[in-house]
Formats: structure tokens, C-alpha cells, sequence
């Protein structure tokens, strides 16, 4: 059970706490309310001549490198998801601390999948007290039952780092597995077996931790370039048989939806950014790997080849498709967050206008501005969506947590933010008077397409004035609302215990939200 | 007391939107309902809650019911109950969901039918959003897309999806089973204002016939029986023979559809995609329909694959003198209507004749005529139905009666 906290009404209305797991928190203040003061987080000093002049940083094992670097209970320890559910090594310094006896430790990483499953004994016994980053699937599941010794918190990519930026979360030792690497710690994504193609969600670990771990599995000699991750951070390197699972980290071939559902969607929402205005030459965009979004991005492509224009940029995860764009010319450079499939990897080697971003480029609060705010258009998803457009990406409408935030919030501040979902899921409604959860505040997401109408945010006024006269499907949410009730029925209100099981970060590191234990 | 145990419904893995009933009687002890749903915490008290009153409705009070739901949405919950229920119960009651006002349309005879969408009768999923995708009718199908074990449960939820589930304005059509089975299919469909039914492998005017006489005997105890319409398949050998007597056989029958899955297995050959070996079934349908002033309409395409394969097939099935095709998948109706759309050509001719007529109109002339040609009704009509075509499918803007006078009229 854990300790009762005292909550206030958030600047959005919604109940948070104000410490989580001992330590004070800020609620959430507004879209852009928050300005924090002071000085970046440093890591301590470093010394060069307490490193081996050969520059060989190799450890025997994983464990010999967590001893070395000090790892002891309480500890924060952050992995990165760039090997998605392919990732064998999030675990493996579970087991090796378990083993150790060690407990209270936080994980840190940018993002959980399915593979991380068996970590669930470690929250149950203790050797993980929380974890900050998401909490996906049974891990979600595992949580919203009130199993994790202490408070979830979950983040943004942006969020991530801001919060090692600002010291809120420090890193005691950062595990960062790496398709390829020298002995000095200069590591990439772009060859070797688990090759991903970039290792941006790793670079404030790199940056900022006290201590830096590279695992690999592809050795090559000093030097490993390009350098994504410096080794001038990293203080061990470790070569081991398999870093991650090749065909769960990348796919060989992405596949467009064939679900007829999901395809009237996409061509719903192109057609809706066409008549908006938005597809002209040198707009840019992001269009998420999912069905829908994908199938987007291949409308996309066919304007701008029937008008003869190109996009100047596409931001966001690459694949198959957006390296067509880019190689037939209709897009002039990828800005890539993470590479989703074998030919987002082959690309970013062979195509200089093929880039890896990382967070600080994209998303952090604390960057002196962010590649996502120059976005056109953003098109993302959602579990749920209220009458005031805020919407929810983490719990499911029985309050069940299943999902991270992603890139999603830092997103929202593209200059249109389109959510193509569909009006219900078998009988769930997806429109909703009020969101389970908030993840995102409605001010900052602009058009809500559903396969049964279209409905425009009332503060774009000019997007409501464009789309006058359209042909297009153009409602109001609350219509859209109803209609789903109608079909559906009215769902009954969740029933939720008081305690809080994980709280939701906006961008800037306030509370935004909470989640509590179903019944 | 009948101690069976009565089911309905799907529980396969990728069923969704659907839900399996186990229904056993019970002589004492109430209603002892087992839900496992996925939406339990949303909706698991308008479930039971909805069980009790269709348990209620047909008289049972105490019973066991097991429901293992994958979102069934409540007309088809009601539907599944039901189906479990009559076959424990003799009964002449119907559990008739709302019928929804929206629903409440009729169709025309002349209406277009370049597309009409099959939805396999007993698969929720795939009605639920079928209107969404536009086509210009949709088929709930009772016959092949339904295994015969599952025919009497299908019926039951055509029903309820006729009267609750919107289809957005287009024409709703059933196909029934082969008649005389197929007779029974009409109590389910004929009160619950179907636009249209399609028989299928018709092979005399007799059939058309019954199928009318169950329909009158059905519309009597109606007070504003709705205009229903008959579209026969036709789909064996002596069916193409019969094409004309089946096509003139009855005021209500608006077109006639060829069947060439079942035709070419008549004929014993092999269907292929440029069809030539149906060349003389598909000639001599169109030909039936055109002498009996009806539609004529193709068969579905079912290479699902192949959408250039299929752009082909439409057009060349327009050029012939079809007026539609059938459609197996969503996927398939932005080729079928291209491929059944005017063309420029026609356009244009269409738009002069409108012209011409509209003038003579004006001027109060009596005689039509453009250039040396004169213009009858029927052109006009003709002429007025491919405008409307044009701008229904975005090939021709609705205003383009103002575009014209600009550029005809200079002045």
C-alpha cells in the first residue's frame, strides 16, 4: 500500500498529487506556464587519466560492468527502446541485480514493450521500486493493479529529457546496447546484426549519466564511425553474443493497412489537408508508422506528385514508404527519430539528406527551440478523445494503463495536429465527454477525424473558414459524440480506487495528470 | 422443460464486434448470466441488463446464459439472445430492436446501381461500417456467405441490422436463399423496410411469382407496406434462357444480376478474368433487361488482388451495356465506379442536350433539337441521368450549369 498523498486541482481540473514517490512535484500550470529557473543538471566530473591509455574500455560481462560502475539498491538505471520489442538487454540487468540482491531500483527507460514482461517478478519483489518512462501492455496492466512498490511516472520523449536536463531524474548508470562499437565506446545504429538505424533516445543517457555502459554485439576497431553515441561519455564497454533480437527490432517489409475501415480514414484525413490548404510545395510533415498514418503518408505522396511538388521535410520515424518520397524526390529530407524498418536503415547510411534527430533536436522543453513546432502537419493517434478535444494515449476507457506517451505531447505543438480515429472500437466509443485520462490539452490538437464526420477545434477559426462550403463531413465534436453514444450506448463512469498508480507528465516536467488502481 | 443447451453467434479468434450465447432453461433459481467481456467495465451492466429483458420478453425467468462478448454492439447481443431462445421456445415473438428513423428511406426503381456491396449475413463486422465506404447499395447476404447451420441466427440479425444499424442512405438489399427455402428468409426482411430483394438462381418467372405472393401476404397486416423491389440473379444455363420471361415477370423487378461463379460451374468452365467465355450469358442478360426496360447488372469480381485486372472488367462490362457490378470488399468500389462512370464524352453530350433542352424550355418551344438532330423524353431523361451521375461520382460540378453560360455566352 502506499503512502497517502495530499492532491490539488491542476490547471486543467484535474485531481494530482503533490509528491510522487517522496519527492515534490509541480501540477500542471497551462500550455507554456511553466518556466523553470537555475542551471542544467551536470553529471560529476570526469578525469581522462582515470581511463586506460589504450582507450580499450572492455569488461567481461554486463554484471563485471554494473559492479564496476557502482550499482547498488535504490539506484536509477535507464535503458533505450531503439531495439523495440527485440530489446534482451533491459532484462538482463534486472536479473544480474536480483541476483545481487539489490532493491528500490528505478528504471528509467525511453519506452517499454512487450519483451520487458518478465521484469514484471522485479516489481512484484521489490528489485524495481517504479518505473519512470512507460509502462506498455502486461507491464501497463501490472500497474493499474496497484502491483509497483512506487508511483509510475510516465513521460514524453521531450519530457525524458527535459527531466535529465533539469536533474529531475538522474541517471546513476545508463545501459546503452549498440548495434556497433569500438573498445573506446563510439557506438551507431547504421550496421551489425541489431542494426536500428539511429540511438537518439540514448543520447542524454550518454550525456548526462554518471556512469555509461555500451553493450554490443558487433565490435568493429577504433574508430566506430559515424559516432552517434561519443565515447569520450562512455566509462565500460561490453561485447556479448546477441545485443537484441534482429527481427523484432526492425522489419524486413512495413505493411500498408488493408482494412478498408483504416484506409477511408487516411483518404478522409489527406483529403481534409488538401482542401485545408496544407499540402503545398515545401510544407513538411509527420505521419506516424501505424496503418492509418502510414497510408496517409502514401495519399500524401500521390498529391504531390499529381501537382508536381515536393515536401521539404518529413520529421518522425522513417520506413519503406518515406524513403520512396525520398528517393523519388517528393520529399527532400527525412528527419529521423527512429527507423522502423531494414530500408529506413539502408537509407540513412547511403542518403546524406536521410538524418537522425534525437529528442534535444525535436522535442526537449529545455532546447532553445524544437524541430517538432516547425511541423505543417502532424497526424497522431489516440485511445480517446472528450467534447474539448483533449485526448488521451495511455489508459483505455476502463482505465486500464496500457501505453506510453511517446513523441505524442511534444507533437501536439506541430502547427496542425490531426487525430484520424475512428468514432468506436467494437462498442467503445472513442469520443468521450471527458477523457479517462489526459495526456494532451485540447488547445493544442486541432482536427478530430472520424470515419463519421470531421470536427475542427472552434479555436481554429480558420481552418472552420477554409472548410466552409466543403464537401467534406464537417461536424462538431459533440455531434460526433453523440453519434458514437447512440450506436454504442452511454458507457458507464469507470470506478477507480484513490490510489495513484502513475502520473502523467506534460513536456515542461508539471503533472498533468494521474492514474489510478482499477477495481 | 427442454434441457438443451441453445447457441448462437461467433467466438472465432478474429471474430469482433460480436458475441457467442450458451442459453440452457432452467425450471427454478432465476437468471444466473456468465459475461466475459472486453467491454465488462463499460457496458457489463447495459449487457445483463439487456439479456434479462429479451429473456423476459419471451417469457423465461429463470434460465443459465453464458456470453463471451467481443463488443457486440446491443441489436446484435439481442439478436445472438434470440437466435438461442427460439430454439428452445416455441414462440410467434420477436425481440424487434428500434427502428431507427433514419432508416425509413425508400429507393427508386431507376435509381443507379453501379455497385452493390455483399456483407455476409451473419458477420456484424462487417456491417457496421459498410455504409461508411459509399457504394449504391449494399447486400446483407442470408445465402452462400452463411453456413447452412447458421442460416436460422443470420435472419435474426439481418433483421435487427435492417431496423438498428444505419446504412447511410443506401439502397439496403438481402439476398434471400434459393426459393422455395428462400420464401421463409422474407418474414425477417419484408416488415423491416428492405428496399430491395435479390433472388438468387432464378430460373423461372413462377419464382418471382412466389416470391411476390409471400410478399403481399407479409405487407396485408402492414398500414403502409413500403415499395420493395425484386433483382433475380441469374445463374445457370436455363436461367440465361429464361432471362427475358424472368425479367418481364413482375412490375417490381427492377434488374437482373448474372451470377458467373455459379453459371461457369453450370457450363462446367473456368471463369477468367476477361471473360469471354461469358460473353454470350452476360450479351444475352443485358439484352433481356434492355427489351424489358430494366437494369442490367454484372456479376462481383473476385480476383480481391488484381485492382487493374478489375478497372478493366468494369469498364468493358459499361461498354456492353451493363449498369453495375457486384462488389466483394470495400476495396473495390473506387474501381467499379470509375470504370462505371461517364466519360468525357458523354459528359459533354450530356451537358449540350441539357442545354439545348433547357433553352427550348425557356423560349416556350415545343420541339427540342440540337443541331439538325431533334430531341425526344427519353434522350433528355437519359442525358439528365448521366449528369446526375457525373456530379454524384465528382466528375462534374454541381454548378456547372453557371460554368456553361459563361462560356457559351460571351456577351
Amino acid at each position: 500500500m502506499k503512502k497517502q498523498v495530499t492532491t490539488v486541482i491542476n490547471a486543467a481540473g484535474r485531481s494530482v498529487p503533490t509528491e510522487v514517490n517522496g519527492k515534490p512535484v509541480i501540477p500542471y500550470k497551462g500550455v507554456g506556464q511553466h518556466r523553470p529557473e537555475g542551471n542544467k543538471y551536470g553529471p560529476p566530473i570526469s578525469t581522462c587519466i582515470d581511463f586506460p591509455a589504450d582507450g580499450s574500455k572492455l569488461n567481461e560481462t554486463l554484471k563485471q560492468a554494473l559492479i564496476a560502475s557502482g550499482l547498488k539498491d535504490g539506484m536509477t538505471i535507464s535503458t533505450h527502446h531503439h531495439f523495440r520489442n527485440g530489446d534482451v538487454i533491459a532484462n538482463q540487468i534486472f536479473d544480474i541485480a536480483a541476483e545481487l540482491g539489490l532493491k528500490n531500483l528505478v528504471w528509467f527507460p525511453s519506452a517499454s514493450f512487450d519483451c520487458h514482461t518478465p521484469l514484471i517478478k522485479y516489481l512484484e519483489d521489490g528489485t524495481i521500486h517504479h518505473i519512470e518512462g512507460s509502462m506498455n501492455g502486461q507491464l501497463g496492466r501490472v500497474t493499474s493493479a496497484g502491483k509497483m512498490q512506487g508511483v509510475g511516472v510516465l513521460r514524453s520523449h521531450g519530457g525524458r529529457y527535459q527531466a535529465v536536463q533539469d536533474g529531475e531524474v538522474k541517471i546513476d548508470i545508463a545501459v546503452i546496447a549498440a548495434p556497433t562499437a569500438d573498445s573506446f565506446g563510439n557506438a551507431n545504429g547504421l550496421d551489425g546484426p541489431a542494426a536500428c538505424g539511429l540511438l537518439g533516445f540514448a543520447l542524454a543517457d550518454a550525456q548526462y549519466a554518471s556512469k555509461v555502459i555500451i553493450v554490443t554485439d558487433h565490435l568493429v576497431p577504433f574508430p566506430c564511425w559515424p559516432w552517434q553515441i561519443q565515447g569520450n561519455y562512455v566509462d565500460y564497454v561490453v561485447e556479448v553474443e546477441q545485443v537484441g533480437i534482429p527481427e523484432k527490432i526492425v522489419s524486413g517489409t512495413t505493411q500498408v493497412t488493408k482494412s478498408p475501415d483504416r484506409l477511408f480514414l487516411a483518404d478522409l484525413t489527406a483529403r481534409f489537408c488538401e482542401e485545408a490548404g496544407i499540402i503545398r510545395d515545401g510544407f513538411s510533415f509527420q505521419a506516424g508508422s501505424g496503418g492509418t498514418a502510414l497510408s496517409i503518408g502514401i495519399y500524401f505522396a500521390e498529391m504531390l506528385k499529381a501537382k508536381g511538388m515536393k515536401s521539404r521535410f518529413a520529421r518522425g520515424g522513417s520506413n519503406a514508404y518515406l524513403v520512396k518520397m525520398l528517393e523519388d524526390g517528393l520529399v527532400e529530407y527525412i528527419l529521423d527519430g527512429q527507423t522502423f524498418d531494414l530500408e529506413g536503415v539502408r537509407s540513412m547510411k547511403e542518403n546524406p539528406t536521410h538524418v537522425d534527430t534525437s529528442p534535444f533536436t525535436s522535442y526537449n522543453y529545455h532546447s532553445k527551440g524544437n524541430f517538432a513546432q516547425l511541423v505543417d502537419v502532424v497526424i497522431l493517434g489516440a485511445t480517446e478523445v472528450d467534447v474539448n478535444f483533449n485526448a488521451n494515449v495511455v489508459t483505455h476507457s476502463d482505465g486500464v494503463l496500457l501505453h506510453g506517451i511517446g513523441g505524442w505531447q511534444n507533437c501536439l505543438f506541430a502547427k496542425c495536429t490531426i487525430l484520424p480515429i475512428p468514432l468506436f472500437r467494437d462498442r467503445i466509443p472513442v469520443i468521450r465527454e471527458e477523457v479517462t485520462t489526459l495526456c494532451g490539452p485540447g488547445e493544442l490538437i486541432d482536427v478530430i477525424v472520424t470515419e463519421r464526420g470531421i470536427a475542427i477545434n472552434p479555436l481554429r477559426k480558420d481552418l472552420l473558414d477554409k472548410l466552409k462550403g466543403s464537401s467534406l463531413p464537417i461536424r462538431t465534436i459533440r455531434e460526433l459524440k453523440d453519434e458514437a453514444e447512440k450506436i454504442c450506448g452511454v458507457p458507464a463512469a469507470v470506478q477507480f480506487e484513490e490510489e495513484i498508480v502513475a502520473v502523467v507528465k506534460w513536456v515542461d516536467g508539471t503533472v498533468i495528470d494521474c492514474v489510478r488502481k482499477v477495481r | 422443460m427442454n434441457n438443451t443447451t441453445a447457441t448462437a453467434g461467433n467466438k472465432g479468434e478474429k471474430d469482433r464486434s460480436d458475441c457467442f450465447v450458451s442459453l440452457q432453461l432452467t425450471s427454478s433459481g432465476g437468471f444466473v448470466i456468465e459475461l466475459t467481456s472486453k467491454v465488462e467495465v463499460l457496458f457489463g451492466e447495459a449487457i445483463r441488463k439487456l439479456c434479462i429483458e429479451v429473456l423476459h420478453h419471451f417469457g423465461i425467468d429463470n434460465a443459465n446464459l453464458t456470453i463471451e462478448d467481443k463488443g457486440a454492439l446491443p441489436f446484435v447481443m439481442a439478436a445472438r439472445l434470440e437466435a438461442a431462445i427460439v430454439q428452445l421456445v416455441k414462440t410467434n415473438k420477436e425481440y424487434l430492436p428500434e427502428m431507427l428513423p433514419e432508416n425509413l428511406y425508400s429507393s427508386s426503381r431507376e435509381q443507379h446501381r453501379l455497385s452493390r456491396l455483399y456483407l455476409p449475413g451473419n458477420t456484424p463486422s462487417l456491417m457496421i461500417n459498410a455504409g461508411i465506404h459509399s457504394p449504391n447499395a449494399i447486400i446483407l447476404d442470408l445465402e452462400d456467405a452463411v453456413a447452412v447451420h447458421k442460416k436460422s441466427e443470420a435472419r435474426v440479425l439481418v433483421r435487427n441490422a435492417l431496423r438498428h444499424l444505419s446504412f447511410m442512405g443506401v439502397e439496403r438489399m438481402v439476398r434471400i436463399n434459393q426459393v422455395p427455402a428462400g420464401l421463409d428468409d422474407l418474414n425477417y426482411i419484408i416488415p423491416h423496410n428492405v428496399n430491395a430483394v435479390v433472388v438468387p438462381k432464378c430460373e423461372s418467372a413462377e419464382q418471382i411469382h412466389e416470391v411476390n405472393k409471400r410478399i403481399g401476404i407479409l405487407q396485408k397486416s402492414q398500414k403502409t407496406p413500403n415499395q420493395v423491389w425484386l433483382i433475380p440473379i441469374i445463374e445457370s444455363a436455363l436461367g440465361i434462357i429464361k432471362s427475358y420471361e424472368i425479367a418481364t415477370a413482375a412490375d417490381n423487378v427492377v434488374a437482373l444480376a448474372i451470377g458467373l461463379e455459379d453459371y461457369t460451374a453450370d457450363l462446367g468452365i473456368q471463369r477468367t478474368n476477361e471473360g469471354l467465355e461469358t460473353l454470350f450469358a452476360r450479351s444475352q442478360v443485358i439484352n433481356a433487361c434492355k427489351a424489358a426496360g430494366i437494369q442490367a447488372l454484372d456479376s462481383v469480381f473476385s480476383d480481391m488482388g488484381d485492382a487493374v485486372a478489375l478497372k478493366t472488367y468494369a469498364r468493358q462490362s459499361k461498354s456492353i451495356g451493363f449498369d453495375g457490378m457486384g462488389c466483394i470488399h470495400p476495396r473495390q468500389l473506387k474501381d467499379i465506379h470509375e470504370g462505371f462512370a461517364p466519360d468525357e464524352r458523354e459528359i459533354e453530350n450530356a451537358k449540350k442536350i441539357m442545354v439545348a433542352f433547357a433553352e427550348a424550355t425557356d423560349k416556350g418551344l415545343g420541339v427540342v433539337s440540337l443541331g439538325t438532330k431533334m430531341i425526344d423524353a427519353p434522350v433528355v431523361k437519359r442525358a439528365q441521368r448521366v449528369i446526375n451521375l457525373a456530379i454524384s461520382l465528382g466528375k462534374l460540378q454541381k454548378d456547372w450549369r453557371d460554368n456553361e453560360h459563361q462560356v457559351n455566352s460571351p456577351s
